[in-house]
């Protein structure tokens, strides 16, 4: 008997179950994409939903898969490490703007250099990682860091296995600083690389530059700072030679020119400001043009991410974009009318 | 009654034979899109060209397996190796030698073993085997087997414990249960009558295990065998943290090289172009491939050995 008023019930279980899932599809935003913007989003996600109900539903499948998605249409927003080139985006009919800042730290293990104190440039750096530099006190760092005691270890490079976005700067940024590097190598998310071993992400690196003397190898900026990670200074453009810190990276992000023209088109490597971190790169959100109705949706969020998430971003160690910036991003929404 | 049974027996026919069919779909479902998705890079490489080359840049978009295709079996031969003789001797130790107190706490342990997920070897490969291969059995190998003619070539190089070697370690402790638990049953099913007769004639025991359980069990034991290189050959996430996924064919033991599975985890989510893509599941073709044609080859094998044995 009770079975059977069970049984009875099921029908009606299942259509409150339907309906309510159907009221729940209209306030949620479904993005995929890049793996690095991961924690930020979800802590604005968080937060967002907390104050206006709508929920944001991130999958971080890799930025690869972000955009297949998005040319697909199977989301609401796509979310690329590395910026998609305005030809594509025509192609597939994409609109795309950058939502905060990461950079690629180098790091070393150095027996007797202090975090910081060792001092290079793309051109020094560019030939450890194509492996020409095989010790570290090779006659073209020992220029860079006069009064510095270098010790004799040979020099282990240390990459990333994996195909990822911050290789994909770090490589950019060997590419546009350095002609052997651009000849034999090339930039991309993962490349054929002449020297050295590789380790699966941020932490595999981390682990093979704590445990073996005399490596080098390049980690997140985030992830270089939380884990206190004995970094490199590097000369920028301007010729100084600058840390690692929010203002390095501020600084270059108000300098980098992002051309609202060219859907801000840029790999934020080598900026001109007199402070700016060298290495650097924005990610990205990709919204399908045809779609007003869900654009605005998404584009309320990350509006309501770019008044409100600053503090939250800090906190998780990412750059939040300049002021100008994100004004000019606005306008860039107020002209395709998805604002 | 009658009406009914019969009823159930029909229903139940039915889902045998979808259960069946849907396996036999599944198979070619699965090849039918490896084939279409890896048909780009087919057509721009070939199949020799592909498998020979080992040039793999994905800046330039050229795709090669031969280093990837060059990994897997190193690893999974190198990893069965170690197994086997560990696997066996375990499985000998917990039916033939062990007394019962001592039986049941190692079989569960083997069990346990199996239960791991791979993650976790992976993790446990990178934060504790590796620094100790690179610390002390690496070097400790240079510094003997390394100094021999012609097989010190396998040792030469900076033992850094991320390698084919240290790879191989892990894969064998991953698959040892699953070889010691299929042979420990194979063991347990050799009629006592034909061990005790052994013994009743002054067989030792080593000439028992040798002469009688070992041969009476090489079926089981060849099944075992095959299930863990079959394991071998796909596991993924175990290895992408002690090899370095480097795609290249290395003569030396310690250096870093890639397998099909661990470049495929790798780089799916970041390939950016077609071709890059397509090669990739050009890759997974060939791991199907080879998967099929070894344990085919196994299955043949086992059917041989079991008609020369009924005769």
């Amino acid at each position: 008997m009770s079975l059977k008023n069970l049984l009875s019930g099921i029908p009606v279980m299942l259509i409150t179950l339907f309906t309510a899932g159907y009221s729940l599809a209209g306030s949620t935003i479904n993005g995929a994409g890049a793996t690095f913007p991961f924690p930020v989003y979800s802590a604005w996600a968080y937060t967002y939903y907390k104050e206006t109900g709508i929920r944001l539903n991130y999958q971080s499948i890799g930025s690869g898969g972000g955009v297949r998605q998005i040319v697909n249409r199977t989301v609401d927003f796509g979310a690329s490490d590395a910026p998609v080139e305005p030809e594509k985006l025509e192609k597939d009919g994409l609109y795309q703007f950058p939502t905060v800042i990461g950079g690629v730290v180098p790091v070393v293990n150095l027996p007797g250099i202090k975090e910081g104190e060792l001092r290079l440039d793309s051109e020094t750096l560019c030939g450890i990682f194509l492996g020409e530099i095989t010790v570290w006190n090779h006659e073209r760092i020992k220029r860079l860091n006069e009064g510095l005691a270098l010790p004799s270890n040979k020099v282990t490079v240390v990459h990333r296995s994996d195909g990822s976005g911050t290789t994909a700067i770090f490589t950019t940024y060997l590419s546009e600083t350095c002609k052997g590097w651009k000849q034999k190598v090339g930039a991309g998310k993962s490349v054929s690389w002449p020297a050295g071993i590789g380790a699966k992400g941020n932490e595999g690196v981390a682990n093979y530059v704590k445990r073996l003397k005399g490596s080098i190898g390049y980690v997140e900026f985030a992830y270089a700072k939380q884990n206190r990670m004995s970094h490199v200074r590097l000369k920028n453009r301007a010729g100084n030679f600058v840390e690692p810190d929010f203002e390095s990276f501020e600084e270059a992000a108000a300098s980098g020119n992002f051309d609202a023209e060219r859907h801000f088109y840029l790999w934020l490597v080598n900026a001109p400001g007199k402070k700016a971190w060298p290495v650097a790169g924005a990610t990205f959100i990709l919204l399908a043009r045809e779609k007003t109705e869900s654009n605005k949706r998404a584009v309320k969020f990350f509006d309501w991410a770019y008044r409100n998430g600053d503090e939250a971003a800090k906190r998780l160690v990412y750059v939040p974009l300049p002021e100008s910036l994100k004004n000019r991003v606005r306008d860039y929404w107020r002209r395709n009318g998805i604002y | 009654m009658g009406k009914e049974s019969s009823l159930s027996g029909s229903l139940f026919y039915v889902f045998t034979v979808i259960s069946a069919f849907l396996v036999i779909l599944f198979l070619l479902g699965i090849f039918y899109i490896l084939f279409s998705e890896s048909y780009l890079a087919i057509r721009e490489f070939g199949l020799i060209g592909f498998i020979f080359s080992q040039e793999w840049d994905p800046v330039r978009d050229l795709f090669g397996a031969a280093p990837t295709i060059f990994g897997t079996v190193v690893t999974t031969l190198l990893a069965l190796l170690f197994a086997i003789p560990v696997a066996v001797g375990i499985a000998i130790f917990v039916t033939e030698i062990a007394p019962d107190y001592v039986k049941a706490p190692v079989s569960v342990a083997i069990e346990l073993l199996a239960a791991i997920p791979s993650i976790i070897y992976g993790m446990w490969g990178l934060f504790t085997l590796s620094p100790i291969m690179a610390g002390y059995i690496e070097p400790a190998l240079q510094q003997t087997l390394g100094r021999l003619p012609i097989v010190g070539i396998l040792f030469e190089g900076v033992p850094m414990g991320i390698d084919l070697l240290t790879a191989s370690v892990i894969l064998s402790i991953m698959i040892i249960p699953l070889i010691a638990s299929i042979s420990r049953d194979a063991f347990n099913l050799v009629p006592s009558i034909v061990k005790e007769s052994a013994y009743g004639v002054g067989a030792t025991r080593w000439e028992v295990i040798k002469k009688i359980v070992l041969p009476y069990s090489k079926l089981g034991i060849f099944g075992g065998v095959i299930l863990a290189m079959g394991r071998a050959l796909g596991e993924t996430m175990a290895v992408a943290f002690v090899l370095g996924n480097k795609h290249q064919i290395t003569t030396s033991l310690f250096d870093a090289a890639a397998t099909i599975t661990v470049s495929l985890a790798n780089e799916f989510t970041e390939a950016d172009t077609d071709t890059y893509l397509s090669s990739l599941f050009y890759l997974s073709l060939i791991l199907f491939a080879i998967s099929f044609i070894t344990l085919g080859a196994a299955k043949l094998t086992i059917q041989r050995l079991q008609r020369g044995g009924a005769r």
